[in-house]
């Protein structure tokens, strides 16, 4: 069984945020009005986490992250959940089931990413933007909990496509739009069971480091970096 | 037998079931108005989802968990207290336990009901029977909660019966209600046997499903990751806390149905002297788990918690920290220790201090955690909006309807309790001390 895992190159991310766009249309992410993004409504599986400024008045920069669910392998959102909306699957990926979620939003109160995103509300959404829907993602309802899925539908999608042409599933045949996008090849996607895969070459590398690794949550999604944050 | 006929000592007990006056129906229609206002603004919640209250990320819960732990936390007062008052076989619990059983039924209602109010798709709480994960302590929240409702409404039902077979025996109206809840209970040797059998068997098995219940509350924020709530002390902090808003809650309702009632002959002073200093230990053990907790969170010095512990004692909450300090330490410390003060009056502003005091703490517990997580780059605020408020004046109105109504059906002092107090509590009592005395001082019998 593969165990899929992300890695984020730093040194090579220049903040241009299409990460964040390509998530977002990829899985349908509602579009929230300006007065509920100011409440903190925001809804972004993929988001850039300011950490701090860089540079001297005027030629200040921030300094980001792209941030998303680290999918852990020990996940204490899972944990909580009540009616099992949130599992992890064999494959390492930490799925949501939306029509089973009962809005509690203990996972939310349980994650230390801070990852996970509400439906608060079921806000009107441009035209334009309803007719690029992608039609293998489910629109959410109101009151839910969702977050990355690792875009699961693809995986879903290469399956079928790899079974229909009697072969093993490659590596190449799953990537997440974050992944993909990305101009500057920050990201690096792949199976950590397979020691000769790129991404697990790159676990091994002197850079690699997690977020609140002392938590135990042994996430899946690691960064690289040589330069002090 | 009629009503008129029927001369009762006492008479001042049955008669709020009887009469009512214009205050009673003014106060109610009122009430009601406020509810139905929460239930409004509930519909419109339902309708166009969570996002009319000021929840938001990170501040993923607010006001309706505030609500739900401290209405539960209220909800001990009652059978815990009534409980252990029983097992010690304290003599002048007679007229209090009653009220105390019924604000336990009442609270347990609405607070139970607030995390259905909190809940994003509540059409689909079902899933938590139909597919419930025991391993989430929502799940053992909802277990301890159903098994203290049910214990403690029949604790307050059992004792009730007596009073319903009396209620019965003057006839008028509900007599077919009455009726049927009194299980043809006529007062026999053997009847009072099993009941107080009974209820023995309850009041023992009440404590610790009422520990449980706040103390598995505490474990759904303690078992998280969240900073300043992962800690052990979680548990009996809680209990202590829900003992103690009890007890506050407890003297409020009794020094106001004591003065719309008139049972000024049965609530007397000393019932108020001996809960207030029931309070003020209470003040005193709330205190030192509080000491406690912040005490080793500020020694650590571990950055994470430090962000919360400063959020609370110098940042965006200090003002309601130090406020829930003076409203649940200072007042009560100062009003119960000094013997001036602990008048009737004296008591009530105490209660009603510990009682915001209390309610600030469920928020202190709640908001600053979330509003701080681990990671420090995503920090939020939480503003409350008019549908949070509207559905906790709802809550409260529907408390005191609940009690309200029930002070119209049944008594709200035990009938049969003192009318047994009055025939054989001295007996028993010189009888008691009589066993611990030396036998040359024997206490002469009065009866």
């Amino acid at each position: 069984m593969a165990k899929y895992g992300m890695a984020i190159d730093l040194n090579k991310c220049n903040q241009c945020g299409a990460c964040v766009t390509a998530c977002k249309v990829e899985n349908n992410l509602q579009i929230v009005s300006k007065e509920s993004a100011a409440k903190g409504r925001v809804m972004q599986w993929m988001r850039l986490t300011n950490l701090s400024y860089e540079g001297n008045d005027p030629d200040v920069r921030p300094v980001t992250i792209p941030s998303l669910c680290v999918q852990c392998d020990d996940p204490p959102c899972t944990k909580v959940c009540p009616v099992r909306a949130t599992y992890k699957r064999d494959d390492g990926i930490v799925a949501q089931i939306y029509p089973q979620c009962i809005g509690c939003r203990y996972c939310m109160a349980n994650c230390p990413y801070n990852v996970k995103v509400f439906n608060w509300f079921k806000e009107d959404q441009p035209v334009e933007y309803e007719k690029c829907y992608n039609k293998d993602v489910a629109v959410r309802m109101k009151g839910v909990v969702e977050k990355c899925t690792f875009c699961i539908h693809r995986l879903q999608k290469a399956k079928e496509q790899a079974a229909a042409e009697h072969r093993k599933l490659n590596e190449e045949d799953y990537i997440p739009a974050c992944a993909q996008v990305c101009p500057s090849h920050a990201f690096t996607f792949g199976d950590l069971d397979d020691p000769n895969s790129a991404v697990s070459k790159l676990k091994r590398d002197y850079r690699k480091f997690v977020l609140q690794e002392e938590l135990g949550t042994l996430p899946k999604v690691f960064y690289l970096n040589a330069k002090s944050m | 037998m009629n009503n008129s006929q029927m001369v009762d000592e006492d008479e001042v007990l049955f008669k709020p079931i009887y009469h009512s006056g214009k205050g009673f129906y003014i106060l109610a229609a009122a009430l009601l108005t406020v509810f139905l206002f929460g239930v409004i603004m509930y519909v419109r919640q339902l309708v166009y989802g969570l996002g009319v209250t000021g929840m938001n990320q990170p501040v993923t819960w607010g006001f309706y968990i505030i609500s739900f732990v401290f209405f539960i936390g209220i909800s001990h007062a009652g059978t815990l207290i009534s409980a252990i008052l029983r097992l010690s076989k304290a003599e002048w619990r007679r007229p209090i336990t009653r009220m105390a059983e019924v604000i336990t039924g009442i609270v347990l209602v609405i607070g139970g009901l607030h995390p259905i109010i909190d809940l994003g798709r509540p059409d689909r709480i079902m899933h938590i029977f139909e597919r419930g994960r025991l391993q989430s302590p929502l799940l053992w929240d909802m277990t301890s909660i159903t098994a203290y409702f049910t214990a403690s409404t029949i604790y307050l039902y059992l004792p009730l019966i007596p009073d319903i077979a009396l209620l019965r025996d003057r006839g008028g109206r509900f007599n077919k209600l009455y009726t049927i809840l009194s299980w043809g209970y006529q007062g026999t040797e053997k009847q009072k046997h099993v009941l107080e059998k009974a209820i023995s068997i309850l009041m023992v098995m009440v404590i610790p499903i009422a520990i449980s219940v706040h103390t598995v509350i505490s474990w759904i924020f303690s078992m998280t990751l969240q900073p300043g709530w992962h800690s052990t002390i979680f548990g009996p902090y809680f209990v202590v806390g829900a003992i103690f808003s009890g007890i506050a809650a407890l003297i409020i309702v009794m020094i106001v149905f004591r003065k719309a009632y008139h049972f000024e002959d049965y609530l007397k002073d000393i019932h108020f002297n001996y809960l207030g200093t029931l309070l003020l230990v209470m003040s005193l053990l709330w205190f030192y788990f509080t000491f406690a907790e912040y005490l080793t969170t500020f020694y650590g010095h571990e950055p994470v918690e430090m962000r919360v512990f400063l959020y609370k004692f110098i940042g965006g909450y200090a003002p309601w920290f130090w406020l829930m300090v003076v409203c649940n330490f200072l007042i009560p410390l100062i009003i119960l220790s000094n013997s001036k003060t602990k008048t009737i009056t004296g008591i009530l502003v105490a209660s009603i201090s510990v009682s915001v005091g209390m309610w600030l703490e469920r928020l202190i517990i709640v908001v600053p955690s979330l509003a701080n997580p681990r990671l420090p780059f995503q920090t939020g605020i939480y503003i409350p909006s008019l549908t949070e408020f509207s559905i906790f004046a709802a809550a409260a109105s529907a408390f005191i309807l609940g009690f309200m109504a029930f002070s119209k059906v049944f008594p709200l002092i035990s009938i049969w309790e003192i009318k047994e107090g009055r025939e054989e509590s001295v007996r028993l009592v010189s009888d008691r001390l009589n066993q611990y005395l030396p036998s040359k001082g024997h206490i002469k019998k009065i009866v």
